[in-house]
């Protein structure tokens, strides 16, 4: 293991300075996350226009440098993205942290790629996987506009 | 006493982690195991096995003269007036949630208290919480102050004519704050309010003495004193176990089972039921050995020389801020290291062989009044040297430096 390989510069630099935190002032559809283990929290505002296509995104949260860079890399490639984009990119996420070794989507451009496979070092870190992929989770159940807090301990 | 002889005893710390040499502090979540109670466990199987309390035959007697032993064992150890006194539980959890439970159904009415510290872990908490509502009881917090104490005047502050038990931490698992429990008891049986001390971090490092403390409840968890888990304790006055309902049925604990009735076993049966952790009360025999041999004054001087170090060093690093700095303190180091959140601290140690806890330690009540989400936290057993203080130095910086770049 090579801790390197997790804490990559681009973690490093979304976990000190995420992008896109803040209370979003026109939203739509919202979601709360939280890990109970570690008390890591992520709340996701969403604004979804009529075309189903997330206009602006923002989040609110406190957490390790995994869950804000995940969180802050995450919320940069969604904008402007349709629904079914956003759940094809969400899947690919979290069966590559779970399993595969490149992201498989072709939405993403070779930068955004880049970018996003930075978080692929968790897979050496089974307790850390859930800080990578809180966020992504979030995200899904801010889409349904969930009542209900996304709970880590539900997921896979 | 030469810890380094101590330590060879642990069979754990002969094994590289990760290709590390383990530095352990992660003590107050749960200690390491000596060889000897390793091996009482695997002779225990081996040779000794069978149920206990019930059978005539020859390793069912010796079975059950070895399980009552280690009551007796446990009895002196933390000199309790009756072995019937010590019931064995399967954690500290349950010896709270029995008495929780048991006391609350008897004793406790709409709109009684309940009171209990900010400094509590969910185990103190939790139990507890269900009479609220099956109960209607109300649970009031005794603050902690800015060095992350309770005082006896905070506890006093917060009792009413209403207040019917007194739940506290002999020692925080985060702070390190001793309570002044003989003290809070004395108060609290002048105005004939029971005490329960939650007793998971005070029992393996604090010499105990039931009779002179005085309260009325004392929980142990016996994984964290050098013992297996899925093994606890509870001591109880015996007025308090004589009045209080049973808490579990089943086997082993009754006098006469009828169809139009039943009536119930005496002490401690009265609180065992079903097939105990046989192995575990056994085996945890030898841990309370395994303190009295090395003394328990012993090691409450060597886990005080070594909390004053790593204080003393960790307030040199700059970047660390300590939670807390009650003036009675147990052996538990929580921090925060500048910039660099606990999880990302424990990680990046765990690849030096440096165990310690992230988190919010099971006490989201003080982390929140604190403001921090989770804390780093190093804490200490018999086996820890100085060395392993200075590792853990190195290692958080780092922690400092990844993050700085």
């Amino acid at each position: 293991m090579d801790l390197k390989d997790l804490y990559q510069e681009i973690i490093l630099d979304h976990g000190k300075n995420p992008r896109n935190l803040k209370k979003s002032d026109n939203f739509n559809k919202d979601a709360k996350g939280h890990n109970p283990l570690c008390g890591d929290k992520v709340h996701i505002y969403l604004k979804v226009d009529e075309n189903n296509k997330i206009s602006d995104i923002a989040f609110e949260g406190s957490g390790c440098a995994i869950s804000m860079a995940s969180a802050s890399i995450m919320t940069d490639l969604m904008k402007e993205k349709k629904e079914v984009e956003v759940k094809e990119l969400v899947d690919d996420f979290l069966e590559m942290i779970k399993q595969n070794p490149e992201l498989k989507s072709k939405i993403l451009g070779e930068n955004e790629k880049t970018k996003l496979m930075s978080l692929s070092g968790v897979k050496k870190y089974p307790m850390r996987v859930k800080c990578a992929t809180m966020a992504w989770h979030t995200l899904t159940a801010a889409m349904k506009n969930a009542k209900e807090d996304t709970n880590t301990d539900k997921f896979e | 006493m030469n810890i380094n002889n101590i330590k060879k005893q642990f069979p754990i710390f002969n094994n590289k982690v990760q290709n590390n040499d383990l530095v352990y502090l992660d003590s107050a979540n749960s200690s390491q195991k000596p060889q000897v109670v390793v091996d009482r466990i695997y002779d225990f199987y081996t040779k000794e096995f069978s149920n206990v309390g019930r059978s005539v035959h020859y390793l069912a007697v010796a079975a059950t003269n070895l399980y009552e032993n280690t009551r007796v064992l446990v009895q002196k150890y933390i000199n309790a007036k009756d072995p019937n006194e010590i019931v064995f539980t399967k954690g500290a959890t349950e010896a709270i949630n029995l008495v929780a439970n048991t006391f609350g159904q008897k004793f406790l009415e709409e709109g009684d208290e309940i009171l209990l510290t900010e400094l509590e872990h969910h185990s103190n908490y939790v139990p507890w919480h269900y009479l609220r509502k099956s109960k209607g009881v109300k649970i009031k917090f005794a603050e902690f102050n800015s060095d992350g104490e309770v005082t006896l005047e905070s506890i006093e502050k917060n009792i009413t004519p209403k207040t019917k038990i007194i739940a506290i931490t002999h020692l925080s698992n985060v702070t390190g704050a001793i309570l002044p429990i003989k003290e809070i008891t004395r108060l609290a049986h002048s105005k004939n309010i029971p005490v329960l001390v939650d007793g998971c971090q005070g029992a393996p490092h604090l010499k105990l003495d039931m009779q002179d403390i005085g309260c009325d409840f004392y929980a142990i968890s016996c994984h964290k004193m050098y013992g297996p888990t899925g093994l606890g304790i509870l001591y109880a006055k015996k007025k308090w176990l004589e009045v209080l309902p049973p808490y579990q049925g089943g086997g082993g604990m009754i006098r006469e089972v009828k169809k139009e009735g039943i009536t119930f076993g005496d002490l401690p049966n009265k609180y065992e039921a079903g097939t105990m952790a046989t192995a575990q009360v056994i085996a945890f025999g030898e841990s309370i050995k395994f303190l009295n041999k090395i003394g328990i004054e012993n090691i409450e001087n060597h886990e005080n020389e070594l909390t004053k170090y790593g204080e003393e060093i960790l307030r040199k690093n700059n970047s660390v801020k300590l939670i807390g700095s009650p003036k009675d303190k147990g052996s538990v180091l929580s921090f925060t290291l500048d910039g660099v959140h606990a999880h990302d601290i424990a990680t990046i140690l765990d690849e030096d062989g440096v165990a310690i806890r992230a988190g919010h330690h099971c006490c989201q009540i003080l982390h929140d009044k604190l403001g921090l989400s989770a804390t780093a936290r190093a804490s200490l057993g018999v086996y820890n040297t100085k060395d392993d203080l200075d590792k853990l130095n190195e290692s958080l910086n780092k922690c400092k430096k990844i993050f700085e770049g």
